[in-house]
């Protein structure tokens, strides 16, 4: 094991966690606040998609990652509208809506792809990295983790803004009361339908945002159904952290963890084959899910349209 | 509705006739509103993925006229269309055990390619070492034990800890489509192709066919099981259990139901059956698995089931059009130069419009309904009052 524990191995270790989990980190801090909410988004891996998408595109002809992050954004909150029409106003089943939004925006992206590309796939830049002085010397962590692009350090940044909203506002107990006791927030004077609303909305931006990371910094390209699960991932990542956005970072990057695992492996020239390299997230959730069964709590109405009177 | 349970104020003898008409009249009505309920939204649906199309510079018109011309219009398509219903009401089956018990079987993927994979690899070898009857029934009842098996982790975890199981079942089946290809590009891989996948079963050794079709036998096991899934559900003791336990787990409890158990079995008989539906295709169809071979009808399938009430019998149209719609569609999109993942866009605006179309039609907010839908919900009221 000597030869492998090497410093290049936990740089690219590193590297890779944070490359692998910055999607997470995103789209589970969306999801955290639509849970929160009570809408459960199924859908997290269409909108992903879709603001990968547009996105990579934006980028690729304004030649400014700035414009494709922000492209990203809208797009995953353009995805998130069919979530608050059907599930929020109309108050359609959560998952059978969550469904159909992640198939039609896989066939979507995929089929726009093939349209405006064919079967070609173009590169994107570079996008640079800023250095942190002076913390970017320090020995393995120094060219891993303070060598990032400015969206890396501006995502860490949001998650401590919603950890704070979420923990010191009235529109983080707001959000808190939308899932667990809606009726309550309704006696309050605080409409849950707005409230569900707008945390849709973020949620959608978000995953957009994790998707415009995974296309425009992560690959540089954009290929069809290149999210592969990590939706999903966030989706559970958002369920074990129980709404506290510390524990979403955490998780997005132990998952990361997961997924730069095999490639760092490689670096060192020991060869594992794509398929156990792709299954091992989700043995890693599933062995998470095991070790602290007992801890993922969901809000008390999760995936329950509201409407006066009945809760 | 007979005519000796009518009130006796309703008439006498000489109007009775009348008010049978208007029964039947109503209950047409209700079949009426049935059939609205299933055409509006696959009418909605392509009318939406029309527009994509124009979007794309398509023709619709020609698209739909392929699509339905291959898959339903042509004999030779139409049998396609059948055979390929064989591993999907297999798969409705599952789905429709597992919801009536109020479990989230969202893996169906994972569980269907790793009976695929089981079967293709021990396939070929044991159709030489054993008489082909016997083989194929080891084989289906292997696909059934792994599709069972592979639900036992997220089963535990609800019963026991009430880990939600969309979540669980869905790891499982990332993990299982992964393994199944790493079985596919190890111990099964054939070393006679280049691209990698398991050993070819004979063609002669597959399920027969029906005499004077192309149609294997599968699919009628298929029918079969959903049939034999809908008289359990609906009029068996055990159908009943897992009604009540999926209705209120609360209740199960103190009628002696043990919730444990039937939350285990209820979920082993879902992926078993939706092995099954695997084994039906790979035994009837192909003959073997290419890598990274993943048809993904789970979640589809899922949410037309949902859709389909957990009906098993309305689910049998509704599978029978999503198999149109795979068969044709492929054939269609590769006439306008498609990709083929353009019949999830259309499946996609199926559902969507679906949940929208039961929505306006039982509709829970009455003031926001269009007029003569309202009209369509209290005839369909009336006509569920007769039953």
């Amino acid at each position: 094991m000597s030869d492998v524990l090497t410093v290049e191995f936990f740089s690219s270790l590193l590297t890779g966690a944070i490359l692998a989990g910055m999607p997470l980190l995103f789209a589970g801090l969306g999801e955290t606040i639509s849970e929160r909410a009570g809408v459960l988004n199924i859908g997290l891996e269409g909108m992903m998609l879709f603001g990968g998408y547009v996105g990579f595109v934006a980028a690729l002809y304004t030649d400014s990652s700035a414009v494709g992050f922000l492209a990203a954004i809208a797009a995953g909150m353009v995805v998130a509208l069919f979530m608050l029409v059907f599930c929020v106003r109309l108050g359609l089943d959560q998952i059978v809506i969550g469904i159909a939004i992640l198939v039609i925006f896989e066939g979507v992206t995929s089929i726009a792809q093939r349209a405006q590309f064919g079967t070609t796939y173009p590169r994107l830049d570079r996008v640079p990295d800023i250095k942190i002085p002076l913390l970017d010397r320090i020995p393995v962590v120094g060219d891993s983790l303070f060598t990032q692009p400015l969206i890396v350090y501006l995502g860490l940044g949001l998650c401590v803004v919603v950890w704070w909203v979420l923990k010191h506002t009235n529109v983080g107990l707001s959000l808190k009361a939308a899932g667990e006791k809606p009726a309550a927030l309704d006696a309050s004077g605080v409409s849950v339908i707005a409230t569900r609303s707008w945390a849709v909305l973020i949620t959608g931006g978000l995953a957009g945002l994790g998707g415009g990371y995974m296309a425009i910094v992560g690959a540089g390209i954009f290929v069809p159904f290149m999210t592969h699960g990590a939706g999903f991932i966030a989706i559970v990542i958002a369920m074990l952290a129980r709404g506290k956005a510390a524990w979403v970072i955490a998780g997005a990057f132990i998952f990361g963890i997961a997924v730069s695992f095999s490639t760092a492996l490689q670096i060192t020239g020991v060869s594992v084959p794509i398929d156990l390299v792709n299954m091992l997230p989700f043995v890693a959730v599933m062995v998470a899910l095991i070790l602290f069964a007992r801890q993922s709590v969901l809000p008390a109405a999760l995936a329950t349209p509201y409407k006066r009177g009945t809760l | 509705m007979t005519p000796e349970l009518l009130p006796a104020t309703e008439g006498g003898p000489g109007e009775a006739p009348a008010d049978d008409n208007g029964a039947l009249g109503r209950r047409m009505a209700g079949w009426g509103v049935s059939l609205f309920q299933a055409l509006l939204p696959i009418i909605l649906g392509m009318i939406a993925a029309a527009i994509v199309l124009l979007i794309l510079g398509k023709n619709p018109i020609a698209f739909y006229a392929d699509m339905f011309g291959r898959g339903l219009f042509n004999w030779e398509g139409l049998q396609d269309s059948i055979i390929r219903m064989s591993p999907l009401l297999l798969m409705a089956a599952g789905l429709i055990i597992a919801f009536t018990a109020n479990i989230w079987n969202i893996g169906g993927d994972g569980q269907f390619l790793m009976g695929a994979a089981m079967v293709a690899g021990l396939g070929p070898a044991l159709m030489e070492s054993t008489p082909q009857w016997v083989a194929i029934i080891l084989l289906i009842i292997v696909a059934f034990l792994v599709g069972g098996v592979w639900t036992i982790v997220p089963a535990y975890l609800k019963a026991k800890y009430t880990i939600n199981e969309i979540i669980t079942s869905l790891m499982m089946s990332f993990v299982g489509i992964n393994l199944a290809n790493l079985l596919i590009k190890g111990p099964f891989r054939s070393d006679e192709t280049t691209v990698p996948q398991t050993f070819v079963i004979p063609y002669e050794k597959l399920l027969p066919d029906i005499p004077g079709t192309r149609i294997h036998v599968g699919v009628i096991l298929a029918f079969v099981v959903v049939l034999i899934v809908h008289y359990a559900m609906t009029r068996t003791s055990f159908g009943m259990r897992l009604r009540v336990m999926g209705a209120n787990p609360k209740a199960a409890v103190h009628s002696g139901i043990s919730v444990f158990w039937f939350t285990i079995i209820g979920f082993f008989l879902s992926g078993a059956l939706i092995a099954t539906g695997a084994a039906t295709e790979i035994l009837g169809v192909w003959g073997y698995v290419r890598a990274d071979w993943n048809p993904n009808w789970g979640l589809t399938l899922f949410a037309l089931v949902f859709l389909a009430r957990l009906n098993a019998l309305a689910t049998i149209p509704i599978v029978f059009f999503f198999a149109i719609i795979t068969i044709g569609g492929h054939f269609a999109c590769r006439e306008v130069d498609l990709p083929d993942d353009f019949i999830l866009v259309f499946v996609g605006f199926i559902l969507l419009f679906m949940a929208l179309t039961e929505y306006l039609t039982t509709g829970r907010i009455f003031r926001r309904m269009p007029g003569d839908l309202i009209a369509i919900r209290a005839s369909q009221r009336r006509g569920a009052g007769d039953e």
